[in-house]
């Protein structure tokens, strides 16, 4: 019967790094996006101020929550996989 | 309104489904397994999977939902962009490699996996039931909504042709066909919503979008020394009744035999009356559209620009627009939005539709539908917790994080959530323009703002209108596919098999999966002829809203805080499920569902994640800290 896990599962020595690690990067996303409906409750006129390249605040702040998530997200991986190929490989040669 | 079938996009259609199927087929060959049906054998690839999580995650709602939103109140649409993709922020910094880590099948499995807890087992399959199914209804609307002017089928049809084939796919090969519907469907979403959003850029603004577009008739008007309201010119229009609502005045007139209701308007230039868009339905249950039959086609499509400004100067037309001018030009110019009202009048009762010219800088930032400006403190708080729920909700849907079960491991887990976030967020930009560009091409449908893309699409030409209304049709495909696997796996794996402990055989278990994904696609079939013109996106943010209550919480708190018991998981879950649909039901939207007002609604927010989220929370806390103690004494 296969009712065990879909994959094999391996001991993973850069968890708790990269548990950290996320969890900083979600603060940090997560206060800047709080910063985006905090202007839309407290402020909502500052939503249609024309910042850069004629784009007012609103698209502005919309977009760049958009692609800072992929940039964040692309970053991330970089140093898991980082923590990841460092900490394993050098535990398994101990 | 009435369609005309396109015979191009019937066969286009027809071609998709024979490819799905013949998909589905050929993998039902290859899984023998419960690991094969309902998590892929643990073996697609991270790329596979990151364009299959996007298929997954851009639903109906994505596509079609958040474009007609855009068309129809501008900026505030596109929040529901912004929020979706930043929940892909909590998924993959904080659950995507422990839920990998945790679990087996289902998200269930990784609940449970430190407790071995028969009451996690059941609160949290039937919690993936619940968020499965109100995340399944507005799929079902929109391919009800699709299927109208793609084949020409009433609405009914068409959520029984998505329902059938959708149990088709899981049926057959699980997991695994369900994976390679959902990546082809995602991988076209993206390429032909890039095009779409080319055609618009190319076109620019125009005062006059297209040929057929229909320009509404505005009448001047005076009064008479009676104070009645007289047309100025000889004009063929003949005054037959008035009504008055709260600060709003129609007035009933005639031409050529035909009566349609008109709004008046007063402003520098004078007093005027503007044709309405009107649906008349009268004791008998006979409908007009605009004073005729539907059949007569008088109900336009509408919504254009009636001041172009380009580069500060007004134009008829601004010709081709990059992606940053398209969105300047729009803040600058004017555009004629449609604004929805009713009355009784006599024994008939009126839904109308008046034009009002909007000004481009309040459609390009929020407002026009979540008011913000001059706000109450209860509508501040209604934005703030749909955003709320947006953020978390992406992270606890059960139907996404089945897809963690796909890959071989961790990291292929985090890569592939990276891919679908790069494709989700291209897309999300994407539909900003599609939305913009649908307000100001003519096109829209006031009946179902949910047809807006592909109507859009329409205006450029059959061939683009076939293939959009093809994409739409399989990303209706590929979600409820996915969410069928999540429910049938809830219901064979986490109730049948673990919960009530039924003895199964490998393969038993593999058939059970099969008779619940009929059962479920059977109830959403009902439930999306009965829920028939909600907007997609307003249903899909309360499922957000009942998976980050019912979900997020029990997640969060047991990657991160120790003290957390197996009753407080499921105390929390039930808290989330109760409090998140109770809140729902008391809410002004479902209140004006019921036929009464929405300030009778009990409670004043037409989101509940403010509200459930903390208190989920809250049970988790409390009853974790009470059942620790009582074990310890």
């Amino acid at each position: 019967m296969l009712h065990g896990p879909a994959a094999k599962k391996e001991e993973d020595k850069a968890a708790l790094r990269k548990s950290k690690l996320g969890l900083k990067l979600f603060l940090v996303y997560g206060l800047i996006y709080a910063g985006f409906v905090g202007v839309g409750v407290f402020r909502p006129e500052l939503m249609g101020v024309r910042v850069v390249w004629g784009l007012n605040l609103a698209i502005f702040y919309g977009f760049g929550l958009i692609i800072l998530a992929i940039v964040m997200g692309f970053l991330y991986h970089l140093a898991c996989s980082r923590l990841e190929d460092n900490l394993n490989i050098r535990k398994e040669k101990k | 309104m009435i369609y005309d079938v396109s015979s191009l996009a019937v066969i286009i259609f027809i071609v998709f489904v024979a490819l799905v199927l013949l998909l589905s087929f050929y993998f039902a060959g290859k899984t023998k397994t419960s690991s094969g049906y309902f998590a892929a054998g643990g073996t697609i690839h991270w790329g596979v999977n990151g364009i299959a999580f996007a298929g997954d995650y851009l639903s109906a709602a994505s596509f079609l939902g958040i474009a007609g939103m855009i068309a129809f109140a501008g900026y505030d649409g596109f929040l529901y962009s912004i929020g979706f993709l930043a929940g892909w922020v909590v998924a993959l910094f904080v659950v995507a490699e422990p839920m990998k880590r945790m679990g087996t099948f289902t998200f269930t499995d990784a609940l449970d996996h430190k407790y071995n807890s028969r009451s996690i087992k059941f609160t949290a399959a039937v919690s993936t039931l619940v968020v499965s199914i109100f995340y399944l209804i507005p799929q079902m609307v929109g391919a009800g909504d699709l299927v109208v002017p793609i084949l020409g089928l009433p609405h009914w049809a068409g959520v029984v042709i998505v329902g059938s084939v959708v149990i088709f796919i899981v049926a057959t090969a699980g997991m695994t066909s369900t994976t390679y519907v959902q990546f082809l469907k995602g991988g076209l979403l993206i390429i032909f919503s890039v095009v779409l959003t080319f055609y618009i850029l190319r076109k620019g603004l125009e005062t006059d979008p297209n040929p057929e577009h229909h320009h509404y008739v505005s009448l001047g008007v005076t009064n008479n020394p009676f104070g009645e309201i007289i047309l100025e010119d000889d004009s063929q229009y003949v005054i037959k009744e008035g009504i008055s609502t709260g600060n709003d005045r129609f007035y009933l007139l005639e031409n050529e035999g035909i009566s349609n209701w008109f709004h008046l308007v007063e402003n520098e230039e004078g007093m005027f009356l503007n044709e309405m868009l009107t649906i008349v339905t009268d004791a008998e249950g006979n409908i007009l559209y605009n004073g005729a039959p539907r059949t007569e086609r008088l109900f336009y499509q509408v919504g254009h620009v009636s001041r172009v400004i380009s580069d500060g100067e007004e134009v008829e037309s601004s010709g081709p627009s990059n992606p940053f001018n398209f969105l300047t030009r729009i803040e600058d110019s004017e555009i004629v939005r449609y604004i929805r009202t009713s009355f009784d009048f006599g024994d008939s009762s009126v839904v109308a539709w008046y034009p009002e010219i909007t000004s481009g800088t309040d459609i390009m930032k929020p407002g026009l539908f979540y008011r913000l400006e001059g706000a109450s403190l209860m509508e501040k708080l209604n934005f703030v917790s749909l955003m709320l729920a947006l953020f978390l909700g992406t992270a606890a849907l059960p139907h996404i994080l089945i897809r963690y079960y796909t890959v071989p491991s961790p990291r292929d887990a985090r890569k592939s959530t990276i891919v679908a976030i790069a494709a989700i967020g291209s897309f999300y930009i994407l539909t900003l323009y599609m939305g913009l560009g649908a307000m100001v091409n003519g096109v829209l449908d006031m009946e179902s703002s949910n047809m807006s893309a592909p109507l859009l699409a329409r205006s450029f030409g059959l061939g683009i209108f076939a293939m959009i209304s093809a994409v739409a049709f399989a990303t209706v495909l590929g979600t409820v596919s996915g969410l069928i696997v999540a429910s049938s796996g809830a219901i064979a794996h986490d109730l049948v098999d673990k919960f009530f402990k039924v003895k199964m055989e490998d393969r038993v278990k593999v058939r059970a999966g099969k008779i619940a994904a009929f059962v479920v696609g059977t109830l959403g079939i009902i439930i999306g002829i009965l829920l028939r013109g909600m907007n997609v996106s307003f249903l899909v943010g309360l499922a957000f809203a009942v998976a980050a209550s019912a979900n997020l919480p029990a997640i969060i708190m047991i990657l991160f805080w120790d003290k957390t018991t197996g009753r407080g998981v499921s105390a929390s879950i039930v808290m989330g499920i109760v409090s998140s649909v109770l809140l729902i039901l008391l809410s002004p939207s479902l209140f004006e569902r019921y036929g009464l007002a929405r300030e009778a609604a009990l409670f004043p927010m037409d989101n509940p994640g403010i509200v459930s989220i903390p208190l989920s929370f809250l049970t988790l806390i409390l009853v974790s800290l009470y059942t620790r103690k009582r074990v310890k004494q």
